[in-house]
Order: C-alpha cells, then structure tokens, then sequence
C-alpha cells in the first residue's frame, strides 16, 4: 500500500512543478531521438531517413508527452484548473449574464440557507441539554383551561416523584410567574426583573451545568432556608457587567437578600424553549411548603430512566396520576388528574412541524424557480454559443468534455452565488435571532453553523447540475451541421432551442402559481386571524406593571388599587384606567365556577374557568364589552354580598335560555351573585375559541396588578406621567414598561405573521422571477424574429397585429403555465388546510386573485418585448441580414 | 491507480521495464524500448514514446531510479536502475504472471479439446 501513497505525493508535487518536469521530459525524449537516429545511420540510412523511422518507432511526441504527464500529475486537477480558468473568461465576457444569474442564485440559496437554520434549530437539532431525547413534558389530556389545567399541586408532585418508577427525575417549574415580577433593589431606582421560580433539581433534570458557581442544594428549597438565585447568562451579562464576582454576593430582591450562587450557561434559555418570548432573568428554587395550599401551579418535566421507552412511561402515569391527591390534607378530594407525555422536543416545536415543513417546501419551490430561471438564461446562451461549441466539437473536444466545461460553468456560478447567499442568509439569521417579538421557540439560538453550511454545499451541486445539466446536454448534442445552420439567421432557426425554452418557463410560471395561491390561502387566513373580534379593543390600549407595595389586608389593597386608578385616571389625555391581576394573551389562571342550585354536574359539563381580579372601570379601560347587568364598584366583595361578572359561554352554558344576571354561583367554593355578563374575549389566541371566563372583584385576591390606560395618544407619550403619579404612590415602583396592548396580540399572532410573511416574500420572488423568465424567452424570440417580423411588416402587417401575436404567444406561455400550476395548487391546498384559519383550501377568491395577479404580471413581461417588435423597422430590420 | 487486474497491457509493460533494468542494470529509456523489441523478437509493437509513461509510474512508486549521465557513445541521456523495492515488486509480479499464465494455457488447452469432440 505504501507506493499508492507515495505515488499520490508524487503525483501532488509533479502537480505543481510542471515546467521543470516538462522541461526535463523534453530533454530526455530528445536524446532518445538522438540515440535512435545515431543507431540508424549506423545500420546505414541516410540522416533524413534515419530520423522519419526513428519518430515512426517513437510514435506521437505530443501524444507521449501529454500521456506521461497524464501519469505523473493529476489529469483531472488540470482539466478543473482549464475549465475554471475558461469559465472565469466566458462568464468575464458576459458580465451582465453573470451578474444577473449571480444575483438570482444568491437570493434563492440564501432563502434556502435562512430557512435551513430556521428549520435545523427549531426541528432538527436536539435540544442544548443533555440526553434531551429523554427529557418529557408531562402536560394534562385537557389544557382548555389554560396554564392552571396544565399544571398539578405540590402535593401530586411529590406523590409521583416517589411512587414512579419510570422517571429518572422529575421536575418542575411555578408556572405563573408574571415578566417583571421581581425588583432589585440598587443604590438607584428599582430595576424589574423576571423571576422564574423553579425546583429544586430543575437543572439537574435537564442536564445543565452552571458556568459559575453551583446549583440549588436540597436544603435551599426549604421553608426558611437562606434565599439564593441563578442568573441567567444574558442577565448577567446585562445587568452585572458579566462580572463574576457577583457569584457569593447577596443583593437586594424585593426587600430580601438573596445569595446569588451561580450563572447558568449561555445556551441555556428557559424562554424559549418552555415559554417562547418569556424573559427569565433570575431562578429561585421553589419552596414546596409555601405553595403546597395554592392548588396547581407546577409545571411538570421529567427525565425517563435509561431504556424506558414514552409508552411505557405513559401507561404507569396513567395509572398514577388519577389516584394523585391534591392535597394530602384532604385525600377525599381526588382532582382526577390525567397525565400526556410528551418528549420535551415534540412539546417544543410539535406544533411547528407543519408550518416549518410548509416552509421548507415553499423555499424549495424558490430554489427550483430559480435553476429553472437559469437554465433558461443559459439555454439563451446557448444559442448564441453554438458556433463557439460546434468550433470547439469540429477542434476535437469530446462530448463529455464540453458537458464537463458546462457544468462546470454552473458550478461557478452557483459557488458565487452560494457565497451572495450565505451573506443573504447571515443577515436574515442574525436579524431573527434577535427578534423577541416572534413568539417561535428556540428562535434566539438561530444562526449559520456547520450543517448550514453543509446545507449550502449540498444544494449549491444540485441547482448547479439542475439548471445546467439540460442546457449543457442541450449544446453538446447540437451536432455541427444544424450549428451551422442555426447560426445563419434563417426564419426559423432553432425551434428546438425554443420548445424546450417554453417548456421551462410554462413549468416555472406553475410553480410560480402553486407558491401564489399557496401563499395566497395563508394571507388571507393571517386576514381573517386579523379580523377576529377579540372581545376587546387592543388598539388603543397600553398596560404597565404597578408595584402596591404587597398589602397584608385586602381592604389596604383596595386602598391603594383606588389611588393609582383615581390619580391615572386624572391625568390629562387618559380616557378610562383599570386594573387587573392579568391580562388577557398573557398569563392565566383557572378556577371553577358553577351553578348554584344546580345538584350534581355531569363528568365533563363544567369547565375551568379563567379568572380575572380587576378593578371597576377595567372592562372599560381595556375595551371589553358588558352586554348585561352592571361593572363592579369598589365595594363589591366587600360587603356581605360576594359578586362576579361573568362572560358570554359562562352564561350560556350554566343558565342556558335564561337571563344570568342575579343568579347566584358558586365561585371555588363560596357563593356569589352574577351582576354582569360580559362578550367573550380570546384569552389565549385569536384563533383558539373563547374558553370560559370570569372577572371577580378586588377580595378575592390578585396576583399582581397591571394597570390599563385607554388613551387617543401614543402610549409611550404618558409613560412618564402615569410613572411619575405612580412613584408619588409608591416610591417603590421600578421602572416597568409601557406595554402596548396590541404587543400581547401581535405577540400570539406572531408565528403565523412570521409564516406569511416569509412564504409571501418568496411567492413575490417566485412571481418575479417567472416573469423574468417569461421576458427572457419572449424578449429573445422577438429579436431572432427581428427579420421575419420585418417581412411580414414590409407584406402588409399591421404594427398591432404583429404586437398581437407577440402578446398571444406570451398569453399561451402563462395560460399554460398557470393551468398546470393551479391544479397543482389544488393538491397543495389540502395538503396545508390545517394551516389555514376561516379560509377553505379552494378558496375561489384567492384562485382567481392570484391567477389574475400571475396572468397580469406575465402579460406585463410580453408586453416590453411586444412593443419593441411593433416598433421594428422593416427597412433596418431587413438591411442587417 | 492502475492496480487494475484486468488492465494486462499497462501491467505488461511495467512488468517488462523491470525485468528489462534488473536483468540489464542501468539503461536510458531508448535503450529499454530497444531491448524489450529485441527481446520480443519484435512481436510486441510498442510505440517507443508509450515507455516514458510506465517509467514516470514506476519511479513515482519507488520501484526505479533515475539519473542524467553520459552514454558510451558520449550522449546525455537519463538513466534508470531498479531499486530494492522494485526488485521484490518484480518478483512478486513475475511469479503472479506465471501463475496467470499457466492457467490461461490450462484453460485454453481445456477448450481445444472440448471444441475436437
């Protein structure tokens, strides 16, 4: 084996030091020459005949040189060397071809590459932890009731953990912990900070290791212990300069000294893969004792023992979980909970794969519009070559060497537009990675990394085989006598340059077409999605979150809720001000409600219902709408009566074709009189149905307050007003932010404006680059036709009816085009219907929309080239033959 | 690489140059050529220039040496000598072709007498 390798050195060097060696073989082939012509003359021939027998018995010179060179080198090196160097020239030549190919290659890879990382971070890649494929989400079977329904007790929690046998570990983390829920308390004004509130062997669970200090001990999440919290990397590095002797240190959180133990990786994002958009600054450990009487409030994560499969896992909690207490202090009361596992990645982006794949395909789609846009280009190229080919072919160039410089024209091309397209796609990756606002998980971990890369490799080949691999077989075949024919300007000279042409651009008009209406369904979804009628007004609203001091007693709440309404209120430019604990699009909580007087309920018929503390003058403030009874006043709750305002589907569901205002309900256990009855609001999504709701009075005990400003002006305008009545209050109140309720609304329509959008833009580029096409094809026929045109004008042919037949050629062209693309459009509709929200897969009016779109577009890109042909002179075009 | 079984032809020639240089010692490569036509009493029809292909290969792969010296009729030519490596190559394809060679005539033996019957 040893002399392969060293041949293969060997071979390398010779590579690169071809002149000496050539030198040296002339040399030597000289002097055998010599010795030949010596030794005839000797046998008694003349010079002259001695030297024509010694060439005879050598054979070739150039063929021995060029085969000895083939031997010591790399032949194909070489030939790559030739072609690269050809192609640099030809495409030098031809600058604007190329630069046009360049560009139309660099945006359909870079849109590739973008969604590639895209795609690879949110579905391909596993997860930053250790072993993710067997971490599990552990959700409830029915989640309608919002975060309180996908959560469990304390209690049920503990009683899993020991008596499972399929977990390794399981953990959890609070799960109603609201942004901006902490200050810290500085020599300056508070800051806020997002506290996320986890379990003890959270991370452990997960397999993240701190990148400072250490993780939460056991003793720490008990009641009592001395209070310690991690930072988040991001937090650190904001907030304390990403100093490190930080770690050990106590600083101040909401008035207690909490021991900062460690910082956590940078990989490491709870947001964005539990709660995408959700900040988490700070985790403290959850102290089980303090939350074990708040009901449910853990979310659950677990890690499977190794070997154990999900089924399994599944079957045991299915078991388990109902005979769960949520409370062991009242083991009669069983909650009848259920368990769903999911493996933490399916939890993540499951509801994704659709959208992603759509996604996918629809930038593949792009890519193939755009080899298909190239071969065209070329195969116009190509019939301007074909002298050049025929010249090369009559010199002796192989077929297959003629295919090898095409494609490796291709390659070039495509490699410098792999290159446009990987800066295309750097900026479109950095630019998502820092986008908060698009609630995607795991979208801040997007960016460029070596599968990206491999990506770009791999389809920077394919489109270069792809388009131009045809043309390249194409103008190898034309054999010299139709060359030659063809390049004379006959009348009707390469026809089948032009069928093949119009093949292609009728295939790239019905792409165009699939991706048009494609798009054009998730539009008009995105359209209706808009339209949804919320249930209350985000437009004009904004939202901050107020600091009261944490009040001991409710009435001192009411106290302070009753100022900071009464004072914001008043301020100039406020039209209505409320408070309440949540707000809707964001977090939730559930409890029951029923019917008093009812009896028993069957299994199924009530529902969890979320829950709303506001304050009066709220339903206003945010824009909902009473439809019966009254809006609270500050006593209710306060005296004897309790009350609730409840919405539309409460209504209808617990006093159906009755009148529910006056009746009472009971409210988690107590009773309380329905004074008003309230239109549903999507509390979770505008697409997800409004589940049942009720708002209740101050007594019941909020969790937190935001406050909400209706106001005519930009909201940013009053924040300092409304901050300073606040500090005047409280001069406690850290600086929060101004929130814009349509924030929360843009925010939970977010990934579907994501999806649009970019599926828009390529349908946008896919219109274009058809119609680029289209012009390519009909602009080149017009002017090979120049004479023909000129003839039949000199006959008699009116201008318009030599525009008219320009114009129905074209018309053909995307007729076709678009008959092909909308039956495929048909298929495709059904294939991404779950996709599409109060639209139908066959929407008519997205159909005839976009084929008019497509139709008027491609008559536009006939009309430039028709025009021009109207215009030809038949003296001048007659005179250049 | 040309390790190719069946590619006899490259293989032949090679097998020949070697032979040549170790029954010869140091030869220029219009000697070798000459050598292997007389030998073959001129049945192998050998382009001459086609050596210098095999005597590249066989050099890269350290089976031979090369070197620019003086002919005895006072000529500059580049000689080849075979090396240690080469010589074991040689009698390794060597006992190779006489095994091959034995079969082929066992077989085309076998066939003469199946196509008398």
């Amino acid at each position: 084996m040893t002399h392969v390798f060293l041949q293969m050195l060997q071979r390398m060097r010779s590579f690169f030091a071809k002149a000496p060696l050539d030198r040296d073989l002339d040399a030597e082939m000289a002097s055998h020459l010599d010795l030949a012509i010596e030794e005839n003359v000797r046998r008694g021939m003349t010079v002259e005949e001695a030297r024509r027998a010694a060439l005879v018995r050598f054979g070739g010179v150039q063929q021995a040189r060029e085969q000895q060179r083939e031997e010591r080198g790399l032949p194909w090196l070489d030939v790559l060397m030739q072609d690269l160097r050809f192609s640099f020239r030809t495409l030098g030549h031809d600058r604007g071809f190329a630069l046009i190919a360049v560009l139309i290659l660099g945006l359909g890879i870079g849109a590739n590459v973008a969604v590639f990382s895209v795609v690879n971070t949110i579905l391909l890649r596993p997860l930053p932890f250790h072993d993710p494929e067997r971490l599990i989400r552990i959700l409830t079977r029915d989640t309608r009731g919002g975060e309180s329904s996908m959560t469990y007790s304390a209690d049920a929690v503990e009683e899993f953990q020991q008596r499972n046998h399929a977990f390794q570990s399981v953990s959890g983390y609070f799960a109603f912990n609201a942004d901006d829920n902490v200050k810290l308390i500085g020599s300056g004004q508070p800051v806020p900070l997002s506290g996320m509130i986890v379990m003890g062997n959270f991370f452990q669970t997960l397999g993240v290791e701190p990148m400072l200090g250490r993780l939460f001990l056991p003793e720490e999440c008990l009641k009592n212990a001395r209070p310690v919290g991690l930072l988040s990397y991001a937090y650190w590095k904001h907030q304390f300069a990403g100093n490190p002797a930080v770690v050990g240190q106590a600083v101040n959180l909401d008035g207690t000294l909490t021991t900062i133990i460690g910082v956590l990786p940078e990989n490491f994002d709870f947001g964005s893969v539990f709660a995408p958009g959700k900040k988490a600054d700070l985790f403290t450990p959850v102290i089980m004792t303090t939350i074990r009487e708040w009901g449910n409030t853990l979310a659950l994560i677990g890690r499977l023992k190794p070997g154990v499969g999900v089924g399994l896992a599944q079957a045991e909690a299915d078991m388990l979980f109902p005979e769960l207490d949520s409370n062991v202090q009242r083991p009669n009361q069983k909650p009848g909970y259920t368990a769903n596992l999911l493996v933490l990645k399916d939890y993540v982006s499951g509801k994704l794969r659709r959208s992603l794949i759509v996604l996918w395909c629809a930038v593949g789609l792009i890519l193939l519009i755009v080899c298909v846009n190239l071969s065209n280009l070329l195969l116009a190229r190509a019939a301007a070559r074909s002298k050049e080919f025929a010249m090369r072919s009559a010199l002796g160039a192989g077929r297959g060497r003629l295919v090898r410089q095409l494609l490796t024209e291709s390659l070039v091309l495509s490699a410098a537009g792999s290159l446009l397209g990987l800066g295309i796609a750097f900026g479109v990756t950095s630019y998502l990675a820092h986008q908060g606002s698009i609630a995607l998980p795991l979208l801040s971990s997007v960016r460029l990394d070596g599968s990206a890369l491999a990506w770009t490799v791999l389809i920077a080949v394919v489109a270069a085989v792809l388009f131009g691999l045809a043309p390249a077989l194409r103008m190898s075949r034309s054999d010299l006598q139709d060359a030659l024919k063809d390049s004379g300007h006959g009348a009707s000279a390469g026809r089948k340059h032009e069928r093949m042409r119009a093949v292609l651009v009728i295939s790239e008009v019905a792409l165009a077409c699939v991706l048009l209406v494609g798009a054009g369904l998730l539009l008009r979804s995105f359209m209706r999605v808009l339209d949804v009628d919320l249930g209350f007004e985000p437009s004009r609203s904004a939202a901050i979150s107020v600091d009261y001091g944490n009040p001991d007693t409710a009435e001192k709440a009411r106290a302070s809720w009753k100022e900071i309404q009464g004072r914001v209120q008043s301020l100039p430019g406020i039209e209505a001000a409320g408070i309440s604990d949540m707000l809707p699009m964001s977090r939730n909580r559930s409890w029951g409600i029923s019917a008093k007087g009812h009896g028993e309920y069957a299994k199924g018929e009530l529902e969890d219902t979320f829950v709303y503390i506001v304050s009066p003058g709220y339903l206003n403030a945010i824009g909902m709408r009473l439809v019966k009874g009254r809006d609270f006043d500050w006593n209710d709750g306060f005296n004897s009566e309790k009350a609730v305002i409840i919405n539309e589907t409460v209504a209808k569901k617990l006093w159906p074709g009755q009148d529910a205002v006056g009746r009472i309900a009971e409210v988690n256990g107590t009773d309380a009189r329905v004074i008003g009855v309230v239109s549903d609001v999507h509390e979770s999504s505008a697409e997800t149905a409004a589940g049942w709701q009720m708002y209740l009075p101050l007594s019941y005990g909020p969790v937190g307050a935001e406050l909400v400003v209706r106001t005519k002006l930009p909201p940013a305008t009053l924040a300092s007003s409304v901050m300073h009545a606040l500090r005047e209050i409280n001069p406690g109140q850290p600086a929060t932010e101004f929130i814009p309720i349509q924030t929360l609304v843009d925010h939970s329509t977010s990934p579907r404006r994501f999806f649009v959008m970019l599926v828009g833009i390529f349908a946008g580029l896919g219109l274009l680059l058809a119609s680029l096409g289209i012009y390519g094809v009909i602009s080149y026929s017009v002017t090979r036709q120049t004479q023909e045109i000129g003839i039949r004008m000199a006959l008699g042919a009116s201008r318009s009816r030599v525009q008219l037949d320009v114009i129905r050629r074209t018309l053909w062209l995307a007729l076709a085009g678009i008959a092909v693309g909308a039956v495929a459009a048909f298929g495709v509709g059904r294939l991404i219907a779950s996709l599409l929200f109060g639209t139908e897969p066959t929407d008519p009016l997205t159909f005839a929309g976009m084929v008019l779109l497509l139709g008027t577009v491609a008559l536009l890109a006939g009309y430039i080239p028709a025009r021009r042909a109207s215009r030809i002179d038949p003296m001048i075009a007659l005179r250049t033959n | 690489m040309g390790e190719s079984k069946l590619d006899l032809l490259q293989g032949t020639l090679d097998l020949m140059v070697l032979q040549t240089l170790a029954a010869m010692g140091s030869l220029h490569g219009y000697g070798i050529a000459r050598r292997i036509e007389q030998i073959s009493g001129d049945e192998v029809l050998l382009n001459q220039g086609t050596i210098y292909a095999s005597l590249v290969r066989l050099q890269q792969r350290g089976w031979i040496d090369a070197e620019w010296g003086t002919s005895e009729n006072n000529r500059k030519a580049k000689f080849y000598s075979i090396t240690r490596t080469g010589r074991k190559q040689l009698a390794q394809d060597a006992a190779y072709w006489e095994r091959l060679a034995g079969v082929m005539g066992r077989v085309l033996a076998m066939q003469n007498e199946g196509g008398g019957q």
